[in-house]
């Protein structure tokens, strides 16, 4: 799977990995994650960075059993479509909750972990995942 | 505008051939092909074959030239099509459309994967993977079992659908399963045992999920000219559609439904002058069984929200109101992803042609194919009549 | 080493991982008294880090509290240090990759730094040093560590996981830094080789000749320096690698208990190493009054003290609302067994 030791794929989507960095449309101020050059909306082909303030809500989750290569030892995990506040979404794992909290619905920010290194001598990829938002403020899931 | 007919179709049979490799699992569907078309290799003018990941399952790319080679097609322009699961439906419709135009007249459509060489079932989700998005859906965790559970848990939450009537789907496709001689799995599953088999990705257990597999599968393509010199029952194909969507299932309007499936099929019923109601039966994409439930309801079928309670009062069985999957679907008859495509064609035309046997659908006029690419970026489907 | 107060914290923040193991779990496996261990360390239990947490998102957590309590720009922090005991590379700095994703790359220097369990305070002095010379407005320096606690080793009861991130500029300060002392020795009580998984120590050679030493040393000399005594100080902080060794050391200074007691984090999380007396000082932080002293001395093996006495402003309380705080990071905590804390360790062969 050389698509996931490749160096270069990684760091070219490093803002948008670390810190929610999409773009908006600055013909009809249409938001997207992950970056685009064209918006499919109005066809306006100049983008603006527009950096994703992390909160929003769980729109659909499924805990994962069967894993990808690289996460074995994370599994099970959560997994959700996540409605970020400013409307746009992205799918992203679930952490810092025990799975039986995770539920639709729930608000939640990011956070920053490791996504995944295939192996012991490569680069260790970063990237946001998802938590019950006010953490570590929070008890059985709710906002204390 | 020209007619186009089905006049051979060949499959190997599906599951996990370790004896064969890619290319002898395709060579041998094709050799099936040609002798039930009544051709010979030196007949067919062109060749489309769908295939998703030949390069990542087993290094190899460039499959138009090496299966055109292998099946004994000479020199002939051979091309490979992707469109991940779809990758056999749109061979089909690519194949469909050059004859359609007058450039062919006997093109041979191919779809094959072999998916068992690979050395776990990692690198087969991560694979597998390559049909949602690489960058931003598999990258962060979510593999295809898991798209298609958020799927199912939208669907559950907004109409109700239970965990039970997905098990149904399963059931009864091993139930059509077990009469397909082709089929990987030929034996019959209980509900139970569905819901006991172990969760891949919540809700969906291992008994949701087509399997891994290896199969071939190939049909002939002709104009209407030279059908009738090969064959005395050609299968019209009456109206082919198809549609795409975005990749990332986080981009669509709408969980639990496939838009890229509306689309498609609204233009291939509309190219064939039909409507739902005039569909006899229907081979439709249960990558999942999840899957199945909204295919039917997004070909129209069943209203938004009816395909469980569907199966579960038997409509859908091969003696039901509108027989879905009688060959035992991509859950019991195995989905090497770009066969099957092509396959639901051979299900299609053997039941056309009253050679179904002991799973024959009463009453085998009319059919439509369904043929989706990861959790719905791509969909085609294609109708056929005797 | 003499600073007259011209620079100060302006943020700090810290991260403690959520998942917990008892003292007593551990001494199961190798047939010990559980109880009687945690007694003597006066440790209950120690965290451990989720399967995707690491030192250096354990770094960039704390760092991102510490920003929120700065309200500052990312831009504006021109300096970042990291030090550690565990740097998930030994070549390729957490440093950047901290920047990268606080949005304060290009225009910053960085620097991975290493000094066991004091490698953050030392970051935190080569900060004011930039700072305080006007080179630059902010710069941070964060001690963060997952530290590795060898199978039945004595460490493998208290080696824990955390991080506190502190932003050093000249104004809008939480805490004026009155000045520091560093006190220095080639004292080797514990190490670990490159390449080697563990590290070892000498017993308890790492008491009296080399914890002791530098951590009364290096109080007791920054209060020679600034004319301070005790009494002068509402609060103290020591390196924790458990609660005896502060008390011990308090015990020595003869500074009373209360003035110590809030401040030993070490109780409920372990010893977070290079997080260590930082955290230790965040909680002190969190709970101070405008206008009172604390004296923080962490201590590395190797062996070194650097001391700080800081004197809170009227900034904090207000300031320190914009972040979690120690708390609420030690509140929150999901046990785990040995089995499953080997796991999260890659302390299994084949992991």
């Amino acid at each position: 799977m050389a698509h996931l030791e490749s160096v270069p794929m990684f760091w070219r989507r490093m803002k948008s990995l670390y810190s929610l960095i999409g773009v908006e449309c600055l013909n009809c101020g249409k938001k997207y994650f992950p970056p685009r050059l064209i918006c499919p909306e109005c066809g306006g082909k100049e983008m603006k960075d527009y950096r994703f303030k992390g909160t929003g809500k769980v729109v659909s989750y499924s805990i994962i059993d069967v894993p990808p290569k690289g996460l074995k030892y994370q599994t099970p995990y959560g997994l959700a479509i996540v409605e970020l506040d400013e409307g746009v979404r992205v799918t992203g794992q679930l952490v810092g909750c025990n799975l039986g909290e995770i539920k639709a619905g729930m608000r939640v920010e990011t956070t920053f972990r490791k996504i995944i290194a295939v192996n012991k001598n490569g680069v260790i990829q970063y990237g946001y995942k998802f938590r019950p938002e006010g953490y570590p403020r929070i008890n059985n899931g709710e906002k204390k | 505008m020209r007619n186009v007919a089905v006049i051979g179709v060949g499959m190997t049979k599906f599951g996990e051939l370790w004896d064969y490799s890619l290319r002898q699992i395709f060579t041998m569907a094709a050799i099936e092909a040609l002798e039930d078309a009544g051709c010979s290799n030196r007949d067919i003018e062109a060749f489309y074959v769908g295939n998703m990941s030949a390069g990542l399952f087993i290094g190899q790319e460039h499959l138009g030239a090496l299966l055109a080679d292998n099946a004994g097609l000479k020199n002939i322009p051979a091309m490979r099509v992707e469109g991940a699961c779809a990758s056999g439906g749109l061979a089909l419709r690519e194949a469909y459309l050059t004859i359609k135009a007058g450039e062919y007249d006997l093109v041979m459509v191919g779809g094959i994967e072999k998916m068992s060489d690979s050395p776990c079932t990692e690198d087969v989700t991560t694979t597998l993977g390559a049909a949602a998005d690489q960058e931003w859906e598999t990258f962060v965790g979510l593999t295809f079992p898991g798209a298609y559970a958020l799927i199912a848990k939208a669907h559950m939450e907004r109409y109700g659908t239970t965990k039970e009537q997905l098990a149904m789907v399963a059931v009864k496709n091993h139930k059509n399963g077990k009469n397909n001689p082709k089929a990987q799995f030929r034996r019959e599953i209980t509900i139970e045992q569905v819901l006991a088999s172990g969760i891949v990705a919540d809700p969906l257990s291992l008994l949701d999920c087509s399997p891994i597999s290896d199969g071939g599968a190939a049909v002939i393509l002709a104009s209407e000219d030279m059908a009738k010199k090969f064959s005395d029952t050609p299968v019209w194909i009456l109206g082919s559609g198809q549609a795409s969507d975005t990749l990332a299932l986080h981009d669509r309007e709408d969980l639990t439904s496939l838009k890229a499936t509306r689309l498609a099929a609204e233009k291939a019923y509309t190219a064939a002058n039909m409507g739902p109601k005039d569909v006899n039966f229907a081979e439709v994409h249960d990558c999942f069984t999840i899957a199945e439930i909204v295919a039917t309801e997004d070909l129209g079928f069943f209203h938004p929200g009816g395909g469980g309670k569907a199966v579960e009062e038997g409509l859908t069985e091969v003696d039901g109101k509108i027989p879905i999957n009688p060959s035992g679907g991509l859950k019991a008859k195995g989905h090497p992803v770009g066969a099957t495509g092509v396959a639901q064609v051979v299900s299609v035309v053997e039941q056309l042609r009253g050679e179904a046997h002991k799973r024959q659908v009463n009453r085998a006029e009319t059919a439509l194919t369904h043929n989706v690419g990861g959790s719905g970026a791509t969909a085609v489907v294609h109708i056929f009549s005797r | 080493m003499m600073q007259n107060g011209i620079c100060g914290i302006v943020g700090y923040g810290s991260y403690i991982p959520r998942f917990r193991i008892k003292i007593e779990e551990i001494a199961k496996v190798w047939g010990k008294d559980g109880s009687r261990i945690a007694k003597g360390l006066g440790v209950v239990e120690k965290s451990v880090p989720d399967m995707d947490e690491d030192t250096i998102t354990i770094a960039v957590e704390a760092a991102k509290n510490a920003l929120k309590v700065a309200e500052i720009d990312p831009s504006e922090i021109n300096a970042i240090y990291t030090g550690s005991e565990s740097h998930p590379y030994t070549v390729k700095p957490t440093a950047s990759t901290v920047a990268e994703a606080l949005g304060a790359v290009p225009c910053v220097t960085c620097a991975d730094l290493e000094f066991a369990c004091k490698a953050g305070t030392a970051g935190i002095q080569m900060c004011m040093g930039l700072v305080a010379s006007d080179e630059i407005k902010y710069g941070m320096s964060i001690g963060a560590d997952c530290a590795q606690g060898k199978p039945g080793d004595a460490l493998e009861y208290t080696a824990s996981a955390g991080g506190a991130a502190y932003i050093i500029g000249k104004n809008g300060c939480v805490a004026k830094i009155e000045g520091t002392f560093s006190f220095t020795t080639d004292t080797p009580d514990f190490w670990r080789r490159d390449g080697a998984e563990f590290p070892c120590h000498a017993a308890r050679f790492t008491g009296e000749p080399a914890y002791f030493k530098h951590v009364i040393g290096g109080a007791q000399g920054l209060m020679d320096k600034l004319g301070t005594t005790i009494n002068d100080y509402d609060y103290f902080v020591f390196h924790q690698p458990n609660a005896k060794f502060p008390l011990r050391t308090a015990i020595s200074l003869q500074i009373p208990t209360e003035k110590l007691k809030e401040g030993l984090v070490v109780r409920h999380i372990g010893n977070s190493y290079s997080g260590s007396s930082l955290l230790g000082l965040a909680r002190i932080l969190d709970i101070a009054n405008p206008g009172e002293r604390i004296l923080v001395t962490s201590y590395g093996s190797g062996a070194g003290s650097d001391a700080f006495s800081l004197i809170t402003t009227d900034l904090l309380p207000e300031k320190r609302k914009n972040a979690p705080n120690v708390d609420d990071y030690i509140r929150l905590k999901e046990y785990v067994s040995y089995a499953l804390y080997a796991k999260h360790r890659s302390k299994i062969r084949g992991i």
